[in-house]
């Protein structure tokens, strides 16, 4: 009997991951397919990376994107922290509820209600006040700043509420000064906390599309807006190439974030 | 300086900091999420023209000076009135509620496997859950387009086999639609029913089958009842965001795969018409309160049952 169950979930085992990641290996093992054809296999090839690399639109694209993720990373881990820090360890302020409604809000707001009313924001900006003058770059990191911090501020408030506020009140108790504790106590135990909210927030900005689409002004083509262009008329090889570096990147990152946490916590225990 | 006088200061620096810590992510929160509704609310509630930008203004200066307030529902009527966006909004939950369906009857298996998997393994199964998660939405829906065109895998897998004759036209239908939802939502499923799953307890099952319950028994009437709160916040968070979704139906669907989210973007973009698509987008987030509401209400039961 046992073995039957196991053989059941072995079997869901591996069609679930096969489902998962055999059309990832197709698209890798594509971008090295030297036929313009994307479907026929002209044997192996490195032609379309080569290509890619001078393609100046592309190169243009990505370091838009690389510097509004990186940006956008940044402020909202800061943001996030100070946003997850008041849900989990200040309980009463004015207005708490409404700050803990809209927190929680961006996260599951469809994406394109959010591009929408943004967008609609920035141009009722600029007829009242002349700001933000163009939109580009600094429109696209505001709104992927604005979603983000919502990520941040769950893994934040989530880790908080894991470790016992005992540690905090403690050294409160011995005379550190709140900020103190602050900087002392609190900081580092959130700290890889803050790590994988930059990680998720970078990821979560390069790879937006919707969003940027709506925000964005003329001139302003970040890499998904240019790679939804060109794979809206098909197939193309190219980009097999670009998701493969894509690919590449995030799964090496992953995996070096793994390794330093599981290390961090082996040296922990 | 005296000591009262530095003891003072210091308390009312850490209440300024108080202060900055909880003002910074409000006010921007206040001006770039909660504003942003207001002035969509605004727009949805006035007249398209040929302007920049392309809406009457609410509040008008009148030659006396005096302001008046100019409203109109006419984009709510015609919301009404047209029968395609009655048409979208029903077309839009049914391929959300089957996709997420199909997630769950996918997804569980996986996540029941998960959590019943010996400690090393367990970690690098769900590694390789999460993997997928981070890798570009955009190129995952894309990955499909490959695999599902008229001369893509599955057809000429199928006519190498004999099968089928004539290519199958899979690309640009509703069912590339369904295979793109659950393969890029798959993830979210996954982790909220591991997340349950894993927090069983085997000895419930022990003492079930002990008491003479068979296998599949123990599992209908223990495992399933209890990890029925995985089930619905892995099903709220697909279907949430599956009822809106934009990339998915515009890369795989066909030209008659009607979603609110594209018929909002084509109507912003295309025809330009910002009143209506605003009235879309209110429509939308109406639709979307109750089971958003619901879901945080069950976060909310879920995070003080865990605290107590």
């Amino acid at each position: 009997m046992l073995n039957q169950r196991s053989r059941f979930i072995f079997t869901a085992l591996c069609f679930g991951f096969a489902f998962l990641y055999i059309p990832i290996l197709l698209v890798i093992i594509y971008s090295f397919n030297d036929s313009r054809l994307v479907t026929v296999w002209g044997g192996w090839s490195v032609r379309w990376y080569v290509e890619l690399f001078n393609n100046e639109n592309v190169l243009n694209a990505a370091i838009l994107s690389f510097q509004i993720a990186a940006i956008t990373a940044t402020f909202a881990t800061i943001m996030g922290t100070m946003a997850g820090f008041i849900m989990a360890r200040i309980k009463k302020f004015r207005g708490r509820l409404l700050f803990s409604g809209m927190i929680a809000s961006p996260l599951v707001m469809p994406e394109v209600i959010t591009g929408l009313s943004l967008l609609l924001l920035f141009v009722s900006l600029q007829n009242t006040i002349g700001w933000p003058g163009s939109r580009g770059m600094n429109t696209i990191t505001i709104a992927h700043i604005t979603f983000s911090m919502a990520y941040v501020a769950v893994i934040i408030q989530s880790r908080l509420t894991e470790v016992n506020e005992s540690l905090e009140e403690a050294a409160m108790d011995l005379g550190a000064r709140p900020l103190r504790v602050l900087w002392d106590i609190t900081l580092p135990i959130i700290f890889p906390a803050m790590v994988s909210g930059w990680l998720l927030s970078f990821t979560l900005s390069l790879d937006d599309l919707v969003i940027a689409s709506f925000v964005s002004g003329p001139g302003a083509t970040t890499l998904p807006m240019l790679i939804f262009s060109k794979v809206r008329l098909g197939v193309s090889p190219d980009i097999n190439a670009l998701a493969t570096i894509l690919i590449v990147v995030v799964t090496l990152g992953l995996c070096i974030a793994a390794w330093i946490t599981s290390r961090q916590n082996r040296s922990v225990s | 300086m005296s000591g009262l006088l530095v003891k003072t200061n210091n308390s009312i620096r850490e209440n300024l900091w108080r202060y900055f810590i909880v003002a910074i992510p409000y006010i921007w929160l206040l001006l770039f999420f909660l504003a942003p509704f207001v002035i969509v609310f605004k727009i949805s509630l006035a007249d398209p023209i040929i302007a920049q930008p392309p809406f009457t203004p609410l509040f008008n200066q009148g030659s006396d000076g005096g302001f008046s307030i100019y409203t109109t529902f006419d984009n709510f009527l015609y919301l009404f009135q047209d029968s395609l966006y009655f048409v979208t909004y029903l077309n839009s939950v049914k391929l959300a509620f089957i996709a997420t369906l199909f997630t769950l009857l996918i997804g569980y298996p996986i996540a029941y496997g998960i959590a019943r998997s010996p400690q090393p393994t367990r970690n690098i199964l769900l590694l390789l859950v999460v993997i997928p998660f981070w890798i570009s939405f955009l190129l995952r829906v894309y990955s499909w387009m490959g695999i599902l065109k008229t001369n893509g895998l599955i057809n000429g897998f199928l006519l190498w086999l004999g099968v089928i004759d004539q290519p199958l036209e899979l690309l640009y239908t509703d069912t590339a639609v369904y295979i793109g939802m659950v393969y890029s939502y798959l993830p979210y499923m996954i982790l909220p029913l591991y997340a349950n799953l894993v927090k069983l307890d085997i000895r419930l099952l022990e003492a079930a089958s002990d008491l003479g319950a068979k296998k599949w028994q123990g599992f209908v009437d223990v495992t399933l009842p209890l990890s029925m709160p995985g089930i619905i916040a892995g099903c709220l968070l697909v279907f949430i965001p599956a009822i809106g979704e934009y990339v998915i139906p515009a890369l795989l669907g066909g030209a008659d795969t009607l979603m609110i989210g594209r018929v909002l973007f084509d109507e912003f973009f295309l025809n330009r018409d910002w009143p209506v698509a605003s009235a879309v987008a209110i429509v939308l987030l109406l639709l979307l309160v109750l089971p958003i509401v619901y879901f945080q209400k069950k976060q909310a039961q879920e995070t003080s049952g865990a605290a107590a």
